[in-house]
């Protein structure tokens, strides 16, 4: 087959196709749909969240963080999707969350004498925390990943490990409004952790299914 | 002509085509070839191959552009974008010919008003990865590419109607671009 007669079957193929942001977006509803029933099904919401959030401003801190991240890397995500556009400054946005997570602790180990640091940092839940991040985050990493198969990202193990971090995010989001332990240094352990789990398992399955 | 001009002309031609003009999407595809050519030759001949092989690269590359088409966002430059799929794909098919290999060309700009034009080389990839396809969608394929029918004449030279056509063109070439993903050379 010469190359003009495969220009003329691509042309007969060609016509309106929806943009990939578009794509992406509408895979990615039945996947946070799915976080959201297995959140319900198997935690489901701390007691007595709002006077907690008025209460502790470490609460409030602990979602609202969780909830940045995930706004954060939705566009990183979506621009290592399409070939040649610029993600470096998404990615570089990304850095104030471990700077905010990180000044939060700091703080912490200001207020508490040294003595009480380990029981602060173990908290109730460590273990719950770490495996309910992934449980969460599973849906909205295979819809992630399904939908980036539509794009193109020119390094796919990167693009698994962003599609990873968003789920992990996800994930770590619903679980801050279970979970009892406010602590930022709880946070910074457990919580990452557990979206480290989730980003290392994008980045591999990414490496192999993004690839084209 | 200038980058800037090129930049502009293959946007516009890229923007119809996006909005169903099929006449501005291979007049875009047909002035594309002889740039892909150009460099799948440089990148053949850098990492010591024959540049006889260029053509497979230019039809894989054609493939890559066509099925990923929608990721490239209209309101920016096309061509980073373009240019991106082709440093994938070009670096791709060299590296399955058995080497890791350095695409020695930044941009586009080295190959402007340099570019060869004339397909004197073989063509053999396609051919051979069409005849593994499932029939309908190598019949397709095939009676639209070579014979130049439209999706209605094969319709009806298939007896299939023609969403059923659409489909298995779309399927068809899709099953093409994975089988040069995965052949080994």
């Amino acid at each position: 087959m010469k190359t003009d007669d495969l220009i003329r079957a691509l042309t007969a193929d060609s016509g309106h196709e929806l943009p990939i942001n578009r794509i992406i977006a509408m895979r990615l509803v039945p996947g946070v749909i799915l976080a959201v029933c297995v959140y319900s099904a198997v935690l489901g919401l701390r007691p007595h969240l709002l006077t907690a959030i008025e209460s502790d401003l470490r609460v409030f801190f602990k979602i609202g963080l969780m909830v940045l991240l995930v706004c954060l890397v939705a566009p990183l995500a979506l621009r290592l999707a399409r070939p040649g556009s610029k993600w470096r400054g998404a990615a570089l946005s990304l850095t104030c969350v471990p700077v905010l997570l990180l000044a939060a602790a700091g703080i912490e180990l200001f207020t508490f004498p040294p003595g009480d640091w380990g029981s602060r940092l173990m908290g109730h839940n460590a273990l719950i925390c770490v495996m309910s991040i992934p449980l969460l985050a599973f849906g909205p990493l295979a819809a992630l990943l399904w939908g980036m198969r539509d794009g193109a990202p020119a390094q796919p193990a990167l693009a698994g490990a962003v599609a990873g971090l968003f789920a992990g995010a996800i994930g770590a989001a619903l679980y801050a409004t279970h979970c009892p332990d406010d602590s930022p240094l709880f946070v910074v352990t457990w919580y990452v952790l557990g979206m480290a789990i989730v980003t290392a398992a994008g980045s591999v399955i990414g490496a192999r299914l993004l690839r084209w | 002509m200038r980058s800037q001009d090129r930049e502009q002309k293959w946007s516009a031609l890229m923007r119809a085509a996006n909005a169903g003009d099929q006449n501005s999407y291979r007049q875009l595809l047909r002035e594309l070839t002889p740039v892909l050519r150009a460099v799948a030759r440089r990148g053949l001949s850098a990492g010591g191959y024959a540049a006889m092989d260029a053509e497979d690269v230019v039809q894989e590359t054609l493939l890559a552009i066509h099925l990923k088409r929608q990721t490239w966002d209209l309101g920016s430059p096309f061509s980073p974008w373009l240019w991106a799929i082709v440093r994938h794909k070009t670096i791709d098919a060299l590296r399955r010919r058995g080497r890791k290999i350095h695409v020695p060309i930044d941009d586009f700009a080295e190959i402007l008003g340099n570019e060869e034009s004339e397909p004197t080389m073989i063509v053999e990839d396609i051919d051979r990865h069409l005849k593994t396809l499932p029939d309908r969608q190598r019949d397709v394929v095939k009676i639209i590419a070579v014979d130049g029918a439209s999706i209605g004449e094969a319709a009806e030279r298939l007896a299939m109607s023609a969403g059923a056509v659409r489909v298995a063109l779309h399927r068809g070439l899709a099953a093409l671009a994975a089988k040069f993903r995965m052949s080994e050379q």
